[in-house]
């Protein structure tokens, strides 16, 4: 009979093996899923997972995966503050377009102007823009007791239709021959977040989501507040009589996860995407809790994990391309990974043995 | 502007339509939470309840059948999350959200060759006399037999809970799983009961959008209505009637504000579509000050260590 036997601590071997378990695994299950649809399973994962980084036209590919992968990291890094500490903000998606909405307003506002201080303003009001939708769900939860996960999600398809609005209406571009959308922010000079190096990838995000990280690590390891969240989400009781504040660390989580949502929106609609639009938001709010949980909520995990996200991303617009594998099946593919590595952290908190059967 | 368009006979008979699918998927959720398991992947087993059933009946031109497939196939998801949950000892939260993310690219995979056809027609009850009455006909019974399936599910799910053994053992599986367990009975088998009932029902609240309410099939359609039942489940306070009373609020809400759309009142469109998800997290507001309710071992995880 197999038994499964609480560990005393979470087994640190397992912990970092089972998210490289996890991806394996999607990686087999998900080729399945491929020939199912009819494709060669080990062309399409070659082409998900290498093509992008060694294949014939990787000198294309190789910024996507900057530009691709700073918005997630950024967002996870804010999420799994949060999640640390069973604070659960799943709503970074509002906060996202938000935050894009707040930059370009501001960027917007003051075309055709140019100036150098239009930027950095336009990185306050962005991650303003996005702490202040992620603080309704932190003082409804403060204030009243209400649940995080709903508030946040519900305010998600409030922000969609305040983008719908704004792209038909405020930001629209006057000159856009009655289009939906704002100006495009890549022709406005002082407004444009352009690569840094041209041609890397390397724009202002990404150089965002490098300092998070390291904010993350330092908040995390050395700093008492880090501790606090820690100390909450593995033993709330005794983080209580330790005197943290709860009301503080939920203000603290939610406001943080909200403004890097909201910068890297800000950074999103400045840079690659140019402008506000109705569809503008491709669901990085969402992946980023699979980045978030496959990086073990550490630091430079998110960092990897996120990396490996917009892997899939642009692998799976390059099968989308080359193979029509359909873009859900990419969907799925994440769903996946996120399912294994759940299933798998059985192996992290519990040990399996193998047990004679007793007579009870 | 034309508000006299509005006919309040036809408002009511479209707000119970629009109730179902809130009302489906929130009852299952309700037995779920009862027996001590937040699933937050109903948003997912509802897309993949509306995709099933809408594969199934175009294939078989019978609704009858789209619907038990996609009780099937909402159960089936249900299913991953019990494996998780239960059996791997995973995080439930975690776990739900990654049956939403899953169950939506799932859906969009099963549902791409379906897009712009129409699925058969699921005919309304045709009562000869009763249905014929001014407007308490129309109301009362005029509608399609899911409709009161939904309503009767309610009923049965509060006499189950309240009146039968077997109600019992599972409020008493999700208020203390070890005294439960204490007393023999399987909680992991008990969940995973409830998890798949919670499923199926949600499955049949997705196929009622696609099969009946829209009636089409469209990538990511339920939006967001099986976070609003999650919604509805704590403005409930996890009891069967309020749960009917909740879903036909919210349902009168929806259909009030696209009749609004409809009669040309000067908010834009879009702010009329944002109603509902402000009226459910106004209503958690109100509604949350009062958590006594909540079973007391919901969403925290069963090992039988000692």
């Amino acid at each position: 009979m197999i038994v499964l036997e609480k560990r005393p601590q979470p087994s640190r071997g397992w912990a970092l093996a089972t998210p490289v378990l996890a991806v394996l695994a999607t990686m087999l299950f998900g080729g399945l899923l491929f020939a199912v649809l009819g494709k060669n399973p080990v062309e399409a994962i070659a082409t998900i997972f290498y093509d992008p980084l060694f294949g014939p036209h990787a000198s294309y590919y190789r910024p996507q995966l900057l530009v691709k992968g700073a918005p997630l990291v950024l967002i996870a890094i804010g999420l799994s503050l949060g999640f640390k500490a069973n604070i659960w903000n799943i709503g970074a998606e509002g906060q996202y377009i938000v935050g894009a909405l707040a930059g370009a307003g501001v960027a917007l506002a003051f075309y055709p102007l140019e100036a150098w201080f239009i930027f950095p303003l336009m990185v306050i009001a962005g991650a303003l823009g996005g702490w202040a939708w992620a603080m309704i769900p932190a003082l409804l939860k403060v204030r009243f007791g209400t649940n995080e996960i709903l508030v946040s999600l519900m305010l998600v398809y409030v922000a969609e239709q305040l983008l719908a609005s704004m792209s038909l209406g405020l930001l629209k571009n006057p000159q856009g021959m009655g289009f939906p959308g704002s100006r495009n922010l890549q022709q406005y000079e002082s407004a444009h977040n352009a690569d840094l190096i041209a041609n890397t990838g390397m724009h202002w995000g990404v150089v965002a989501a490098l300092i998070s990280v390291i904010f993350a690590y330092i908040l995390l390891n050395r700093h008492m507040l880090g501790f606090h969240i820690r100390l909450t989400g593995d033993a709330p009781r005794a983080a209580r009589f330790a005197g943290v504040r709860p009301a503080r660390l939920i203000l603290f989580c939610l406001g943080t996860g909200g403004a890097l949502a909201g910068l890297a929106g800000m950074f999103e609609v400045s840079g690659p995407s140019g402008q506000v639009s109705i569809d503008f938001n491709v669901g990085y709010g969402f992946t980023a809790i699979i980045v978030a949980f496959l990086g073990r909520l550490h630091p430079v995990g998110i960092l990897l994990a996120g990396a490996l996200l917009a892997l899939t991303y642009i692998g799976g617009e390059i099968a989308q391309a080359q193979l029509g594998l359909p873009a859900a099946a990419i969907q799925v593919f994440q769903g996946m990974l996120l399912f294994f590595l759940l299933a798998l952290d059985l192996l992290t908190n519990y040990r399996v043995r193998m047990r004679k059967t007793e007579v009870a | 502007m034309d508000l006299s368009a509005i006919n309040p006979a036809l408002l009511i008979a479209s707000l119970m339509v629009a109730a179902t699918p809130i009302l489906l998927a929130a009852i299952g959720e309700l037995v779920a939470e009862r027996s001590g398991v937040l699933n937050l992947g109903v948003e997912g087993m509802m897309i993949t309840g509306a995709v099933c059933g809408f594969v199934i009946a175009v294939e078989s031109g019978s609704p009858w059948l789209g619907f038990a497939g996609a009780a099937a196939g909402g159960a089936a998801l249900a299913l991953l999350f019990a494996l998780l949950t239960q059996v791997a000892l995973a995080n439930q939260v975690a776990s739900g959200l990654a049956l939403t993310l899953f169950g939506l690219g799932l859906s969009a995979l099963i549902g791409q060759g379906y897009v712009g056809i129409k699925p058969p027609r699921f005919a309304r009850l045709d009562i000869p006399v009763l249905g014929d009455l001014p407007v308490v006909g129309r109301l009362l019974f005029g509608h399609d037999p899911m409709l009161y399936l939904a309503i009767a599910l309610v009923a049965g799910v509060w006499a189950l809970l309240r009146f039968s053994r077997a109600g019992l053992i599972l409020r008493a599986v999700g208020e203390n799983h070890d005294a439960a367990h204490a007393l023999g009975y399987k909680v992991v088998r008990i969940r995973i009961l409830a998890i798949l009932f919670g499923g199926a029902c949600a499955g049949l609240g997705g196929a009622y959008i696609s099969l009946v309410r829209v009636p089409q099939w469209t990538e990511g359609m339920t939006a967001g209505v099986g976070w609003i039942a999650l919604a509805l489940v704590v403005f409930a306070s996890w009891k069967p009637w309020r749960v009917l009373l909740g879903a036909w609020l919210f349902g009168g809400i929806t259909v009030l504000q696209l009749n609004l759309q409809a009669a040309g009142v000067a908010i834009p469109v879009e702010y009329l579509a944002m109603s509902p998800y402000v009226v459910t997290i106004l209503v958690l507001v109100i509604l949350s000050a009062d958590k006594s309710r909540a079973p007391a071992a919901l969403g925290r995880i069963f090992h039988a260590s000692q």
